[in-house]
């Protein structure tokens, strides 16, 4: 009885929509655009269309998770294990600061930093010639790790805020020196933090589509862009929703084989995810 | 020259500041923006962040309720039009811009916009009539609208099987922005523009987001119709669109900011665009393919369903009143085709070639044929393009 509501507030808002577009995946386009009903498995057999779409996500988000994980992780640990009484809550709202401003507005201001008057005219300075950033993948790999550094800092904090300093005590009086220490005991321990990060920013990168919207200018192309493009632009609902179905598929088989790999690694260990 | 164009200084803050007051205006793009961001509503709530402006009001404050919902195109309407209308009519003016009419008509197919206004382009208005999501205009209720003062050719798209649907707004051409400090070799025809974006301004061209533009002056490369729906011409001009991808500096129909900066050379641009740039940076000129190209007009016209019919009416007869019409274009630069409004307005604008060019350039161009806009193939080459 109790689970009742969150079983309708399931079925409403998560089954439901997945039924309409699965659905809507196998009909067809009609004349002026939209769904007509149908089946038929032409929209899947036309995925490859959208290949390099598929592949660009398929690089750049785990790439984007990685690099927030290097850069994150010795912040967080800085932040939880290092930092002092007064420092911490001050680093921390400087985490957080950002969010308070639309991400559509800090993303536009990259525009500018990357673009030809920022970053590239500083390089100019130093001698290295038109070097060109807007526009390029690598402008959207500085746009997402801006963008989700701080979903990725927080989870570990807490992993780490939580860890017994006496345990790095005991691992240091048994004989371990600090890179042992970090390896058997920091790491392991602040692994769900880890895996909770890791999860939060790849899934949502694997639907990001404001970052190579407006970073990419259109040529560094998402599958969530060309999501958009079909539904707005080419008004291909049927073929939209095969690619968000195929989307949706990858996305779990990725998500269960990183878990699988991850909690074989950790034995009987529990992996708390969210 | 001047220090506007001076691409060689980092961004000032004052400059960042006016890019910034550009966002608040609606000129920042269409569809990258705005639209599709959840920003889609976005308000250029002018009059509401002004608060000495809501004080007067005249007798018709409340009887049209007290806002008004606008779906237009970028850089295309003067906000302190709509702070008058605030003040006069005592209606808040909120705009979504836009970035193609696909994107309108998609927003419209699903329903729900809330939108009282909208401005749909010449060759769209017979399908949206097909889709019934437009309704026919009651032109006693827009006493400011009087058809002999308008050029025929520019009102005949608003009128489908004998109803008005829509009345002129602004009309305008397609053609190419350059920058004529970096490209110095003069350019005049849609052959010459595509194939300097593969040689000598490689990394320095824009194109559209938009299939209708970017296609047609594609095809007119091979001397095609702009409008061409022809799978084989179609084709050629999708290989030349490839050909020339790795070369674009990017797809994007808000090209006013890497054209400013310095960043891109040459742009498919439109007739406003062309002349804002012009008149900030003198050696951006406005340039018409000899081929042809794409000759259009906007309409303004109420969608089925608009929340808010009454405030409508009087938002479009206010906006096409001469003095407020004139007063729309000293800011965004579109001609317009109603002969009281173009009588108001300064000379160094009626005199200008990029609003007004030479008849021969004029002659080339098509208006856009209504299939393009619901043709799959040219839809689906679009998004190849892009997601080559």
């Amino acid at each position: 009885m109790l689970l009742l509501p969150t079983t309708l507030w399931f079925l409403l808002l998560l089954v439901m929509p997945l039924v309409v577009i699965a659905v809507y995946s196998l009909g067809e386009r009609a004349p002026a655009g939209g769904y007509q009903p149908a089946l038929t498995l032409a929209q899947y057999a036309n995925l490859l269309a959208r290949l390099k779409a598929f592949t660009n996500t398929l690089t750049l988000a785990p790439l984007g998770t990685v690099i927030c994980i290097v850069i994150a992780y010795p912040f967080a640990y800085y932040l939880a294990v290092k930092a002092g009484r007064g420092a911490k809550p001050f680093l921390l709202t400087l985490v957080i600061i950002p969010f308070w401003t639309s991400f559509l507005i800090r993303t536009y201001a990259w525009i500018y930093i990357l673009g030809g008057q920022g970053i590239p005219r500083l390089l100019e300075m130093i001698g290295i010639e038109d070097y060109r950033l807007i526009y390029t993948p690598t402008a959207v790999l500085i746009g997402i790790v801006y963008g989700y550094l701080p979903l990725m800092v927080l989870p570990i904090y807490v992993s780490l805020e939580k860890l017994d300093k006496s345990l790095l005590e005991v691992s240091s009086d048994l004989g371990a020196n600090p890179v042992r220490t970090f390896f058997q005991v920091t790491l392991p321990l602040s692994a769900p933090g880890l895996v909770t990060g890791s999860l939060l920013v790849f899934i949502l990168l694997m639907g990001e589509y404001l970052i190579p919207a407006l970073l990419g200018g259109g040529k560094v192309y998402f599958v969530g862009n060309a999501l958009v493009d079909l539904f707005l632009q080419s008004r291909n609902w049927p073929f939209g929703s095969a690619v968000a179905i195929t989307l949706v598929g990858i996305m779990l088989a990725a998500i269960t084989l990183y878990l699988t790999l991850v909690g074989r690694d950790r034995g009987r260990q529990d992996v708390s995810v969210l | 020259m001047s220090r506007k164009n001076d691409d060689t200084a980092p961004i000032s803050a004052k400059k960042f500041m006016d890019e910034l007051w550009r966002y608040k205006q609606g000129s920042v793009s269409r569809r990258h923006f705005l639209s599709v961001t959840g920003l889609g509503m976005a308000t250029a709530a002018m009059a509401g962040a002004m608060p000495m402006l809501a004080v007067s009001r005249s007798a018709y404050a409340g009887s049209i309720g007290d806002r008004v919902s606008m779906a237009t195109w970028p850089n295309y309407f003067n906000p302190a039009n709509f702070e008058t209308f605030k003040k006069d009519f005592g209606a808040e003016v909120q705009v979504s811009v836009f970035g193609s009419n696909e994107e309108m008509l998609a927003k419209l197919q699903a329903g729900g916009t809330g939108w009282d206004v909208f401005v749909p382009t010449n060759y769209t208005i017979s399908t949206y009539v097909e889709l019934d999501l437009i309704q026919p205009l009651d032109l006693s209720r827009l006493p400011n609208f009087a058809e002999k003062y308008y050029t025929k050719r520019f009102i005949e798209p608003g009128t489908v099987d004998g109803k008005v649907y829509a009345v002129p707004k602004n009309w305008g051409t397609t053609g190419f922005v350059l920058n004529r400090k970096k490209v110095t070799s003069n350019p005049t025809t849609w052959k010459e523009f595509w194939d300097l974006s593969k040689t000598s301004a490689t990394g320095r061209v824009m194109v559209h987001d938009y299939q209708l533009t970017t296609i047609g002056n594609a095809l007119k490369y091979f001397g095609y119709s702009f409008n061409s729906v022809d799978p084989k011409e179609l084709a050629d001009a999708e290989k030349l669109l490839l050909d020339v991808k790795p070369h674009l500096f990017a797809i994007n129909s808000d090209y006013q900011p890497s054209m400013r900066s310095g960043d891109a050379w040459m742009s498919v641009a439109w007739t406003g665009d062309g002349l804002q740039l012009n008149r900030d940076i003198p050696e951006i000129d406005y340039v018409l393919g000899k081929e042809g190209g794409e000759l259009w007009s906007d309409f303004y016209a109420i969608p089925k369903g608009a929340p808010h019919l009454d405030a409508a009416y009087a938002f479009i007869n206010f906006l096409i009143d001469p003095e407020i019409n004139a007063k729309e274009v000293s800011v965004h630069g579109y001609p317009v085709p109603d002969t009281r409004t173009t009588e108001l307005l300064p000379k160094e604008m009626t005199q200008n070639p990029i609003m007004y060019p030479a008849k021969e350039l004029l002659d080339a161009l098509e208006f856009g044929a209504a299939v393009t806009l619901t043709d799959p193939l040219r839809a689906e080459i679009m998004a190849r393009f892009k997601a080559a």
